[in-house]
């Protein structure tokens, strides 16, 4: 069953998840138009892309955004998830040592004690996304079970990796939940919210370019003020 | 009833049509009508799917749900944080169920994306800049309008606006006649007083070829004549068209895109005929807007810029005062604390910001912020066409008092406001809350502190 769930399927994950996500990412670049979006992507090319990186890259930065700094506790869960959602699956040993088995390479690898923190801090972050979406109307408005799906299958491969790495119960039955969620999230993510992977980086940016071609980038003579 | 005799898919085209619309007073029989306006669902779903594209898709269904908008919006503000005023509500709720449904919605649902198309949101665009996922609401109720447009579901003002953009090429119904005689009319008014003052309609290849709001010919016609005083001070050799001298867009605001592709290239073709080194508009935001921003996609013009170098009032009047075309009286700046007023529609889609601080640096003397300011301004409360729609007149009320207490914040009884929208919001807030200020354009302002080049002066003042 392992065998079969770190081997055949773990690769079927990998590639719809990679496979998935690029052509995400591909159909939302041909999905543009100048005309429509009323941006002249091409003939200020150059000049949109560095506003594309300016605003992806203030917003990847605690505090690096005014959005950001009016609201600290989202700012706050936003990172703690994130940080550890991105980190602890690439970098931690375990996975390494599959992916050598799979493929013949492996990534750098986190110290264990780095990526157990790090897990914990994921795991905390996403408590506090869900504590947001309780506690205040604004956001409980907008949510829908959809919504508390994606956050269950986003936090479930640290909730069950972590109970099998601390071998709390049965260390058989939580590292097969555990790979199982991890597979269901790879596999999903291209169809659902979660492809925000990839497209939070392309609709960020176009934004960014949007600012920096057409409303005023030219103008301004320094980056816009996200 | 699938077409009302006002209220119904049929753009108006023909004076007699705007005037008959205009006789319904208030649009009660058009409301009346709308209740029973037949949603044409295939072309609604066939407009989706030819204009529906990757941006706005993608905005709508990766939009996370995490209500980091909410705060941004000043219409959610004001209503006591009704949380059906959270920007990606008020959007999914709208344009998220058309685009869900492929367009099989209700009249009763269209009526309800109309209230909160053109009474929730002033498409002011600072939601956006709130998002982690640079979602733009501002942009997407801007399609969604022209969405309801295409189905006749809009409100009436709007409607006629469109139509006055259709039949007249102008927001109001300025002929080229009625345009051409209030030129010369204000020359003359205003040219006793003014030696030599001109204001020359179509003269070929001049520095500077002017644009305005059809309000200024129509109610103010004063302001022509002080652009006019400021050009003549300036010493700049300038025109107007005869044609394509109107630079705003209801159209805009109604989400009538054939029309304001029509206004727009009249605006153009005035460029490429009479081949000014550039062109300077009005203190309008939208008109910025319309003509400057978003005109050159509605033209189809591939760089996105109009056919010559076109800016805002704020730019020329800057560079004016930088280069010293005009001197300002040190002893007439403004003593008061005075504070300004940013546009939307040039400052946070514009990057005008800059510009606006350096003319109030060389005119006042204790200039004061209002919080939040530049890019992150909130909107007037009267953007987006809200300021003219009668049946939204109370939410728009509502929606002032954020631009209130942003200015009686800032201690001023004088409020600075290049923007035609800004300054009628700005004077109907005063109206309705008596908080005690004046607003001005900065035309008036600067023509009381300019000085005034000896050659330039009337004899008598010479004599004396």
């Amino acid at each position: 069953m392992i065998g079969f769930l770190t081997g055949p399927m773990l690769m079927i994950s990998l590639a719809i998840f990679f496979g998935g996500l690029a052509y995400r990412a591909v159909m939302y670049v041909r999905g543009l138009s100048w005309q429509l979006d009323r941006v002249a992507y091409k003939p200020h090319f150059t000049h949109g892309l560095k506003g594309a990186l300016h605003s992806i890259r203030r917003w990847m930065i605690p505090g690096g955004t005014y959005g950001w700094r009016t609201q600290p506790f989202m700012a706050a869960a936003f990172f703690l998830f994130h940080i550890g959602a991105v980190l602890v699956p690439l970098f931690l040993l375990g996975h390494q040592v599959l992916l050598k088995q799979l493929l013949g390479f492996s990534l750098p690898t986190l110290p264990s004690l780095a990526a157990d923190v790090l897990t914990v801090v994921a795991i905390i972050g996403g408590v506090m996304l869900a504590l947001r979406r309780i506690a205040l109307t604004e956001v409980r408005i907008l949510t829908t079970p959809y919504d508390w799906f994606i956050l269950a299958v986003s936090v479930a491969p640290f909730v069950t990796g972590f109970i099998a790495r601390m071998h709390w119960g049965n260390y058989d039955f939580w590292i097969i939940a555990h790979i199982l969620t991890g597979e269901l999230l790879l596999i999903i993510a291209p169809f659902t919210k979660l492809s925000h992977i990839v497209l939070f980086f392309m609709s960020r940016g176009q934004l960014g370019m949007d600012y920096s071609i057409k409303r005023g980038g030219m103008k301004r003579n320094y980056a816009f003020p996200w | 009833m699938p077409e009302g005799t006002f209220c119904n898919k049929q753009p108006i085209n023909t004076e007699e049509d705007l005037k008959s619309l205009l006789g319904d007073k208030g649009g009660a029989q058009y409301y009346e009508e709308m209740k029973h306006l037949d949603v044409d669902v295939p072309a609604l779903a066939a407009t989706l799917e030819k204009t529906c594209k990757a941006r706005i898709r993608t905005w709508l269904e990766i939009c996370a749900h995490c209500g980091m908008c909410a705060d941004s919006c000043f219409l959610y503000r004001v209503s006591e944080r009704d949380p059906k005023q959270v920007p990606a509500y008020k959007i999914q709720s709208t344009l998220g169920v058309i685009v869900k449904n492929k367009g099989n919605v209700s009249n009763e649902f269209m009526r309800h994306c109309v209230d909160v198309a053109w009474s929730q949101c002033t498409c002011c665009n600072r939601c956006g800049m709130y998002c982690p996922h640079g979602i733009d609401m501002g942009v997407m109720f801007s399609y969604l309008r022209g969405l309801l447009f295409s189905q006749g579901f809009v409100p009436w003002e709007m409607k006629i606006g469109s139509g006055m953009h259709r039949v007249y090429n102008a927001q109001m119904d300025v002929t080229e006649e009625d345009w051409v005689d209030t030129c010369e009319w204000m020359a003359d008014e205003y040219g006793e007083e003014w030696p030599g003052l001109e204001i020359p309609v179509d003269k070929e290849d001049a520095d500077i070829m002017y644009t305005l709001n059809a309000r200024e010919p129509k109610h103010y016609p004063e302001d022509l004549a002080e652009a006019a005083i400021l050009f003549h001070i300036a010493g700049e050799n300038w025109t107007v068209p005869s044609t394509g001298w109107e630079q705003t867009s209801l159209a805009m605001f109604a989400g009538d895109w054939a029309a304001c592709k029509k206004q727009v290239e009249t605006v153009y073709s005035a460029i490429e005929r009479l081949r000014p080194k550039r062109v300077v508009g009005t203190e309008c935001g939208h008109a910025h807007r319309a003509t400057v921003i978003e005109g050159p996609y509605w033209a189809g013009r591939e760089d996105g810029l109009p056919p010559a170098p076109y800016i805002h009032y704020v730019e020329w009047l800057a560079e004016a005062l930088r280069t010293g075309k005009i001197k300002i009286d040190p002893s007439k700046k403004i003593k008061e604390p005075v504070t300004l007023q940013d546009s939307c529609n040039y400052i946070r889609n514009h990057g005008l910001s800059n510009i606006t601080r350096e003319i109030m640096s060389y005119i006042a003397e204790d200039f004061r912020e209002m919080a939040p300011n530049r890019e992150h301004n909130y909107c007037c409360g009267g953007g987006g066409g809200f300021n003219g729609i009668g049946k939204y007149r109370h939410q728009r009320n509502e929606a002032l008092k954020t631009k209130r207490d942003q200015i009686l914040d800032t201690g001023c009884k004088l409020v600075v406001a290049p923007c035609h929208n800004c300054w009628d919001a700005i004077r109907d807030l005063e109206e309705e809350f008596e908080i005690g200020i004046r607003w001005t354009f900065l035309k008036p302002l600067i023509l009381k502190m300019a000085i005034i080049p000896d050659h330039l002066k009337l004899q008598e003042d010479e004599d004396e």
